[in-house]
Order: structure tokens, then C-alpha cells, then sequence
């Protein structure tokens, strides 16, 4: 694989999950993410793997689900109507622990909205889109290279985990096509499926955690005859009406991620060593924010940029630390104004955070990003 | 103090009974010919077998089954079981489902199931009403029968299960009851033998939701309701259309076709891709 190749940033993530080891995904045509689709379809044969096209969105989550039970790595692949059609399956996933990556390539909502066109208009649908209470993990990537790195990634956290992992992409990202070399086998880092230390006779429960609180349930056809169930369950995976266990079940499903912490939340920071100001983004707008801080730099201005990698956990203590450093922050986003909130929250009122978003189904230009920059420094933090 | 077990005790996990199924209820009836078809079978065990359900009463079985089973969403146990299927096609795959988890909240899954011809048995636990809510219309509650959702009686139209699997593709479709539970358990092995898309529906009887309220009686005046009106497949085709009332209908193996299912179908999409 390591020679070098055009791609669209949509076959780069078909080509992650290949190389994660992902052998199992469902799916149903929506753009722009269906590209996703027709690579996996084309691939995974090739490598003994199952492609499936789904009657519905629901559907192809379900499959992924009941595959992954049965010891597949999987994936699947769709954009904003798909990914609120999925959202009670995403939940299922995340009470059941199952390990499974859903990619979204998102677009204009909502609703129909404007299917061809980029936004980042789902990162609190990411997060809180399913009901109840659950953790999350979300990567968003911002070039070609990086979405095939962040698909091996989500496929590692959500076999670490055993949970539901979005690959938050966009629709910049999704149809760009770069010159991109991919990794070696041996390059990548391959987090396998867990499998049970206990035989029944030992005593194995299927959802008794281990010391990272992540349950080493096995895959059917094992014969630990385990049973799964989107109702709140104890250790044995049998459901209990128990306050107790619905408090410790809940809890242990926030902690087996919050614990990972820092370990899990990626950041990347450019022209920051003397930055006097910061504009934070992630995705495709990051590849404009880029643009607008280096001219920004040519022109004197002392600004630099954060890219979120990962989208949630949301990276409280980077922005806290940005907070302390600079005199000012904007967040530029495709969207009415999302991810500022979370950035205000964890910037806790220590410097003026403004915004910079967009939501005219045509991505940043240069040229806007920099005027609220130009704002930005010459209020000087003081606004 | 010994137990003796009858055989086919094995396949329940013996600690998670007794079920929460009310008394009367037919479903208890519906699981058991389902291990007793298990048992039927050689190349069926505890540990090659799953059993996928649904959401409602019917699909409660699965957590009393002593195999690999998943308990799904309300609808989803056909798009979960094509996913086990496919991943592992060595399995063998059994979905429990109700009038509403499969023909309502799950028809989309339930045609396309059987378009596919999925290498799966589906057995459709048919009380006629939603009992775990407590006794609204399903698209299987029969017209004119009340319901908490029809005071004045449903005035929607009837799913036939049967006839929507065969038309939607299934490649194996039959009938039976809870009260001919030695026919059903033969009509859910038939469909264990038949490497497609399988599809039974089980009457049963729901004596607190649907009966109560259509004063059906006790549950043994529904079970001998449905002795009095299932009529045996070959009698039922030399039934003149007169005596075929609203009441009556056909039990056993309704329909059955030979297509490719889609397990095999997929192997030869390897053998051209060049994959191993």
C-alpha cells in the first residue's frame, strides 16, 4: 500500500477500515457519503469480507450490530437523514456495548436540506442525538491521509471500548481528492477483539468489566451462550430493575471513556508558540482556518490556530489552557453556532470567545476567516 | 431431592424462569415447540445456534433460551439476525418476533428478509395485539376485534403474514397453532431444513390483552377456538369458497420454492472479487 495515490477522502475511509480490519459493513446510498458504499462493496469481497445493502438506514445499523456480535469488525457509512434515522440503534449500541463505527459525512440539514452541500451542522447530534444517557467518541479529520488514520482509530477505540464510534467527516472532506501514501500493514496499530479470560466454569460473566471497566463479552457462537439486550443489564447481561444497577451500569459506561481521558482527546495546534490569539476548528473549515492564520501571520498578526481531531470527548483542558494563554479565541464553524458552546464552557469565561460560522451550504473562504481575525486581534480580547 | 428433566428442559436457562408471560398465555407454548424442533435436529446445538427477538411479549423467549441470544430493538431483529448470518454464516440463526415487531415497526425489515432469501427461520408469535403495552391494534388484530387503541373495534385491515412472506420471496412459509403444538414444532423443523428464508407463524393465544376484552373466553376456550377453526392445508384447498368464512383459515406448510439464498449467493461475489 505504500505507493502513492489520488483519493477521495470518502475512499480513504473504505481503505482505513480495510486496514483496521474491518470485514462487515451495511449501508444504504445517501449522499455524500455513499462513496463510502461503493468502495466497501468493491474491497471487502477482496478480502472475505460481507458487504450488504440494507432495505433502510435502520436496517444497515442493525446489521453492523448483529455482525459485530458474531465477531466481525464493522462499519457503516451515511449522512444526515441516515444518521437521525440511526440515532436508537447508536443508543443500542452504546447500552449493549457493542464495537461498531458509524461514519457521517455530513451535510446541509435540516432535514432533506441541501444534500450536496457541506456543513458541520451535526456535532451536537453526534453527541446527544440518542436518547439517554451515554458516552460518546467522535473523530473528525480535515485531510484525505487523515481520514483513513482516523478510521483505523475509531475502529481501535470502539474495539477498546466496546462502543459506538463516529467518524464525524464532512461533505469538504468526504468528495476532496489529495495525493495521499498510505501506511504499511506494519505501520498500523491494530486493537484486536477482546475475548473472554474465563471459561463459563470459571465463572465468566459477560458484561463483568475489567480493570479498564470495559466487559470482555464474547462472540456468538463461542458457546458462552451470552445474551444481549438494549435493557439495562447487570454483569450476567440479564435484565435487573434494579436502582442500584441501573445507577452502576450507566455510570460505568460514562467511566470506562472519561477514564481514558486525555488518551483519547486529539488536538493539533499551528503558529501557537507566540500567539497573542487562536481560532479553533476541526474538519474541512480547519483546512480554510489554516489558510486565513498563515496570510494572518504574513500581515503580523500574532494568531494561531487548535484543530479538534477529537470532537468528543471534547478536549475541556486544551481549550482551558488556550483560555489562559491568548487573549482571545473565535471558533469558526460551518453551522449557526455548535461547538462554540463547548468551547465557552471549557474556556470558562477567562478570555472572549466569538464566533465565526456559516451556514449558507458554501464552505469558508479564506478571506472571511481572516476579517474575523483581523476583528478579533484588533479588539485586542477586549469586547 | 433429584429432578428428572425432560429432554428438551436443557435448552432453557433454568435459572431465569419463571417467565413474566401472564397465565394462559400462548407464547410459553410457541418457545417450547421451538426447542423441541432444536432437539429434532442434529446439526442444531446450544452452542451453534442463536436466537435473535424482538421487543414485546413474544420476544421476552429469548432470555429464557440457554443459547447465544440478543434481545434487539422494537422491529429490528430481522436487520440484527441478516448481520449475525452474514458474519458467521456457520450459525444458525432463529428470530422470535410478534404481530407488531415484524409486520408493523418491522415490515420493512420483514420483506426485504424474505426478498433476500436470508438463511434464517422466523417464527411470528401471533397473539393478535399489542400485549406488552396492554392490548392495542396490530396490523395483525383482526377487523371488528377491539382493542385499547379500537374501543369500537378496529376498523383497519388485516395483514396475512403468510401470504406477505410468500409474495415478498420467502422460500419457506407456514402455519400452525398453539393448540397443534406437535404441528407447529413440525412446521418450525421444516423450516430449520430449508437453507432460505423461513418464515412460521404461531397463533397464540392472549388471554389478558386480546381475549379478556373480545370475550374470548378462558384460555383453554381460545386454544379450542383455534382446533374449531384451522383448517389443514390440503382440506383447506378442497374447501368450497363458501365455507372458507372469516373465521377460518389455513395451517401447515402453505408454500415452498427453491431459490438461492443469500449466504451462497455472496460466496460466489467473493470467488469474483478473487477474495478468500
Amino acid at each position: 500500500m505504500a505507493d502513492r495515490r489520488l483519493m477521495q477522502g470518502n475512499e480513504a475511509c473504505a481503505e482505513g477500515a480495510i486496514a483496521a480490519g474491518v470485514r462487515f459493513f451495511a449501508g444504504y446510498p445517501i449522499t455524500p457519503s455513499t462513496e463510502i458504499a461503493e468502495s466497501m462493496a468493491k474491497l471487502l469481497p477482496k478480502y472475505g469480507g460481507t458487504f450488504v445493502q440494507m432495505e433502510d438506514e435502520i436496517a444497515s445499523m442493525g446489521a453492523i450490530l448483529g455482525a459485530s456480535l458474531a465477531g466481525a469488525k464493522v462499519m457503516d457509512a451515511t449522512s444526515g437523514p441516515g444518521f437521525s434515522l440511526k440515532q436508537e440503534l447508536i443508543g443500542y449500541a452504546a447500552v449493549a456495548e457493542i464495537p461498531c463505527v458509524l461514519v457521517n459525512v455530513q451535510r446541509v440539514g435540516p432535514s432533506t436540506g441541501q444534500p450536496t452541500a457541506p456543513s458541520q451542522g451535526d456535532v451536537m447530534q453526534v453527541r446527544w442525538g440518542t436518547h439517554g444517557d451515554h458516552p460518546m467518541i467522535a473523530l473528525s479529520p480535515w485531510s484525505v491521509r487523515e481520514t483513513f488514520d482516523l478510521t483505523v482509530m475509531a475502529v481501535n477505540y470502539a474495539e477498546r471500548f466496546r462502543t459506538p464510534v463516529i467518524l464525524l467527516m464532512d461533505e469538504i472532506v468526504g468528495h476532496l481528492r489529495e495525493n495521499v501514501t498510505l501506511p504499511t500493514a506494519e505501520e498500523i496499530a491494530i486493537y484486536p477483539r477482546r475475548k473472554p479470560t474465563k471459561t463459563r466454569a470459571e465463572g465468566y460473566e459477560p458484561f463483568a468489566p475489567e480493570a479498564d471497566l470495559v466487559p470482555n463479552v464474547a462472540d456468538f457462537g463461542n458457546g458462552y451462550h451470552v445474551h444481549v439486550t438494549g435493557l439495562i443489564h447487570d454483569e450476567t447481561g440479564f435484565p435487573v430493575g434494579s436502582p442500584k444497577v441501573t445507577q452502576e451500569s450507566i455510570h460505568r459506561l460514562h467511566q470506562k471513556i472519561n477514564r481514558a481521558g486525555n488518551e483519547i482527546i486529539h488536538t493539533e495546534e499551528y503558529f501557537m508558540e507566540d500567539a497573542d490569539f487562536a481560532v479553533v476548528s476541526f474538519g474541512g473549515t480547519a483546512r480554510t482556518v489554516y489558510e486565513a492564520v498563515s496570510e494572518a501571520r504574513e500581515l503580523g498578526y500574532k494568531v494561531g490556530m487548535l484543530r479538534l481531531v477529537t470532537i468528543w470527548p471534547f478536549a475541556d483542558e486544551a481549550i482551558a489552557r488556550l483560555a489562559a494563554k491568548v487573549k482571545a479565541i473565535t471558533v469558526a464553524e460551518l453551522n449557526y453556532g455548535q461547538i462554540i458552546n463547548e468551547v465557552q464552557r471549557a474556556a470558562g469565561g477567562v478570555c472572549p470567545v466569538e464566533f465565526c460560522g456559516k451556514y449558507d451550504m458554501r464552505t469558508f473562504e479564506p478571506p472571511e476567516i481572516l476579517d474575523a481575525i483581523k476583528k478579533m486581534c484588533e479588539g485586542g480580547g477586549a469586547n | 431431592m433429584s429432578e428428572i428433566l425432560r429432554s428438551y428442559e436443557k435448552y432453557f436457562r433454568r435459572n431465569r424462569l419463571p417467565h413474566l408471560w401472564c397465565p394462559g398465555c400462548g407464547n410459553g407454548i410457541a418457545m417450547k415447540a421451538i426447542v423441541q424442533a432444536i432437539e429434532k435436529n442434529p446439526e442444531f446445538n446450544q452452542d451453534n445456534t442463536v436466537i435473535v427477538s424482538g421487543i414485546g411479549c413474544s420476544s421476552r423467549a429469548s432470555g429464557y433460551m440457554d443459547f447465544d441470544t440478543l434481545h434487539t430493538a422494537h422491529g429490528r431483529a430481522i436487520p440484527f439476525a441478516t448481520g449475525v448470518k452474514l458474519a458467521n454464516p456457520k450459525l444458525n440463526v432463529i428470530v422470535i418476533t410478534g404481530d407488531g415487531d415484524c409486520t408493523a415497526i418491522g415490515g420493512n425489515h420483514f420483506i426485504h428478509g424474505c426478498r433476500r432469501n436470508i438463511d434464517l427461520t422466523v417464527v411470528l408469535f401471533n397473539n393478535n395485539i399489542y400485549g406488552m403495552t396492554g392490548g392495542q391494534a396490530s396490523p395483525m388484530t383482526p377487523t371488528g376485534k377491539k382493542a385499547t387503541t379500537a374501543p369500537y373495534g378496529s376498523v383497519d385491515r388485516t395483514f396475512d403474514a403468510c401470504s406477505l412472506a410468500q409474495a415478498a420471496g420467502a422460500t419457506y412459509v407456514a402455519r400452525s397453532t398453539a393448540f397443534h403444538v406437535n404441528h407447529l414444532t413440525d412446521m418450525i423443523a421444516g423450516g430449520f431444513n430449508n437453507k432460505g428464508f423461513s418464515f412460521i407463524e404461531a397463533l397464540v393465544q392472549c388471554p389478558t390483552a386480546y381475549g379478556r376484552r373480545n370475550k374470548m373466553g378462558a384460555p383453554a376456550e381460545m386454544l379450542k377456538w383455534m382446533r374449531d377453526n384451522a383448517v389443514m392445508k390440503a382440506a383447506w384447498d378442497k374447501l368450497p369458497d363458501e365455507k372458507k368464512t372469516p373465521e377460518k383459515f389455513p395451517i401447515g406448510l402453505l408454500y415452498e420454492t427453491n431459490a438461492v439464498d443469500y449466504d451462497t449467493a455472496y460466496e460466489s461475489v467473493i470467488e469474483l472479487a478473487g477474495g478468500k
